[in-house]
């Protein structure tokens, strides 16, 4: 304090300060940190598609079945093997019609209900075991980041889970337990719960090292010791202080974590160790469709667009929110 | 360097014992029994002996024991013998051997050695996965560079959305679609790799070249999209930074400020990425071999999960670990040579 400037005359010094205090135009209203995030996310075109792809898909998933009402386990062996509609276009006597937009499969099924059904569950998969993901990831970042003595043997322990052969691990975990499962809560039960827990035990360690990093550095500021020094217990501490201010690297990586479940999850039923084929999702029904690709190209390319825009649309988001997340790029 | 790179040899080693531990446990506790398809006339007591025949009737830590002495001790003994004995590279060593009759790890649906299965069917997943690593990162480095050059320019922008596309298609969709359009309509390219293929002249490895094209580019489009991306990212980290503003004010030519000093720096991550990305790429193997029908080590494994044969899926699913844990060493080991910044002592 001592060593600041005096000025000459304290009188003179004075109109200054107040002079410098007066502020010039009015004041902008505040503005809270969930609008600049959102300004920000507006700006990325590519994010503002495809989170409105995604909200998009999710609400076609969840709501299609009760405006195209068509059971899509219906079996109507006389309308077999139609077309999409489409095929109108070019060929006027193909087997289409309005009847079923996207045709019918092998025994008469119509396959936009099948993608739609098909879509729920690859979307239920994707959000659940993502969110499992999180819960774990987070749940052993802040255990590992706030407490010391816990810290190196969490690490080691997810340094060791990197370091387990993914794909292989889930491909045995899905075929050694589907039986036992299947026999407990039935075969489509069994297959989605075994499905949600190996994709989400074994995708958790990317986002548990991210928040245990930001949860290092965050403990060392000014307002836990604060927060500490008031007498706040550490559960309170973790919940009121730290978790709110690692929520944006967690939603990063929720957007990566829903992306690879939906894929692991259409690749498990693409190698046939996935849902069964009355259950089908949208991997499935690629699988299903690939020995007859040469006559019905489109069983093989609705279910793929379909994964791959999701996918597309989701990996957009999250860079989108990255960005927007992110203070230092917000700015610009 | 050379103490952190033994160090970290020595640290794998647990790492190592411990995840075949894990993959051996997910084994035991996978209810499911070896002798499910043997006839039900056939009574308990022989069905006991097969059970003992196939190495099941000790406790859990036997077996595992049994099987760590197999495939570190007895296993490389095996190896050793064939490098000396019969291989052109290390003919010339008097031979070895070592092998004299122990038991191997024994596969239940063939009887024969895993690792000679093994040996058979890596070189035509090490080609396609080897060919079509190389070329990811051939044609990725470019466009990453380029990209960060012109930032934010039509190409810049194209190959984003490029590479974001490639990130996001999932192989098991792009080899299908790849088999619709270039076997099915055009009829260029054979669907199916045929692994009894034999090069012998220039005809049949034009052959060899065709079949390989599809596979190739399926598991190359995912290596590209994602070194694409780190490459342009680090090239924009590094070209913004002091340093180069000194090279072009000394008056260098600009091909010489980013091909030598940028791209330089740039490849320190990138290199890491290509070594961290290797194992991934196998696992990625096991899915395009099941498209173009590649009896790689992927196939093999499905194969042995859907027939219970679990010696096989053991030493599979260890050695695409090692792969894991080798490829993680040789990342941090190039990340410290690479980078004279890093010291790890």
């Amino acid at each position: 304090m001592t060593e600041q400037a005096t000025p000459a005359s304290p009188l003179e010094a004075d109109i200054e300060t107040i002079g410098a205090l007066m502020d010039k135009e009015p004041s902008k209203p505040p503005r809270s940190q969930w609008r600049d995030v959102w300004d920000q996310f507006r700006k990325h075109k590519g994010a503002v598609f495809g989170g409105g792809f995604l909200l998009f898909i999710t609400f076609a998933v969840v709501f299609g079945p009760y405006i195209w009402d068509v059971d899509p386990k219906a079996l109507d062996i006389r309308n077999k093997n139609w077309r999409p509609v489409y095929t109108l276009l070019w060929e006027s006597g193909a087997n289409a019609g309005w009847a079923h937009p996207f045709g019918t499969d092998q025994l008469g099924r119509d396959i936009l209900a099948q993608m739609i059904s098909g879509g729920r569950v690859s979307m239920a998969v994707g959000w659940l075991a993502m969110g499992l993901a999180l819960v774990i990831g987070t749940a052993v970042g802040v255990i590992a980041g706030y407490f010391k003595w816990l810290d190196f043997w969490l690490m080691r322990f997810t340094d060791l889970v990197l370091s387990l052969p993914i794909l292989p691990l889930v491909l045995l975990a899905v075929t050694l337990f589907r039986q036992p499962l299947n026999s407990r809560f039935g075969p489509e039960g069994g297959m989605f719960i075994l499905i949600v827990s190996v994709i989400g035990l074994t995708s958790w360690m990317q986002t548990a090292r991210i928040v245990r990093g930001d949860i290092l550095a965050l403990k060392e500021r000014e307002f836990i010791l604060a927060a500490r020094s008031i007498g706040t217990t550490s559960g309170k501490i973790i919940r009121r202080h730290l978790l709110p201010n690692v929520i944006s690297p967690i939603m990063v990586s929720a957007t990566l974590g829903l992306a690879t479940a939906i894929i692991t999850e259409s690749a498990l039923s693409f190698l046939g160790v996935g849902f069964p084929s009355d259950y089908p999702t949208w991997g499935k029904l690629l699988a299903d469709a690939v020995p007859r690709m040469q006559d019905f190209p489109e069983r093989v390319l609705l279910p793929g667009i379909a994964i791959s825009l999701t996918v597309l649309g989701v990996n957009y988001l999250g860079d989108g929110l990255r960005d927007a997340l992110d203070p230092r790029i917000r700015g610009r | 360097m050379l103490t952190f790179t033994i160090r970290r040899l020595l640290l794998s080693i647990p790492t190592l014992l411990l995840i075949s531990l894990v993959i051996f446990g997910l084994l035991q506790l996978a209810p499911g029994d070896p002798m499910a398809q043997v006839p039900l006339t056939v009574p308990p007591e022989v069905k006991q002996k097969m059970r003992e025949a196939l190495g099941l009737g000790q406790a859990w830590y036997v077996q595992y024991y049994k099987w760590l002495v197999q495939f570190f001790w007895i296993e490389p003994k095996v190896f050793v013998d064939y490098l000396t004995n019969s291989s052109t590279l290390l003919g010339w060593l008097p031979d070895t051997s070592l092998y004299n009759g122990e038991l191997r790890v024994i596969s239940w649906q063939t009887r024969s050695p895993v690792m000679d299965i093994v040996a058979q069917r890596m070189p035509q997943t090490l080609w396609v996965v080897g060919l079509s690593y190389i070329v990811g990162i051939v044609i990725a480095i470019p466009i990453g560079i380029y990209s960060a050059y012109r930032h934010y320019s039509v190409f810049d922008q194209a190959g984003t959305f490029i590479t974001m596309v490639g990130f996001s298609i999932p192989p098991f969709f792009t080899g299908p679609l790849l088999i619709v359009i270039f076997s099915v309509y055009l009829g260029w390219l054979p669907s199916i790799y045929d692994t009894t293929h034999v090069v012998n002249d220039w005809a049949s490895f034009k052959v060899q070249f065709f079949q390989m094209i599809m596979p190739v580019m399926v598991l190359a489009l995912q290596t590209t999209a994602q070194i694409s991306r780190y490459m342009r990212g680090a090239m924009l980290d590094n070209l913004n930074q002091d340093y180069v503003r000194t090279a072009r004010a000394k008056g260098l030519k600009e091909g010489v400020v980013v091909m030598v000093h940028v791209l330089r720096n740039s490849m320190i991550p990138v290199v890491t990425v290509i070594a961290l990305g290797m194992p991934a790429i196998f696992g990625g193997a096991i899915i395009t071999e099941n498209v173009f029908k590649v009896n790689g080590i992927g196939q093999l494994l499905l194969t042995a999960l859907f027939a219970n044969d679990l010696p096989m899926v053991m030493t599979l699913t260890f050695i695409f670990a090692i792969l894991i844990v080798l490829f993680n060493l040789i990342a941090d080991v190039l990340y410290g040579l690479l980078d004279p910044r890093i010291r790890y002592d």
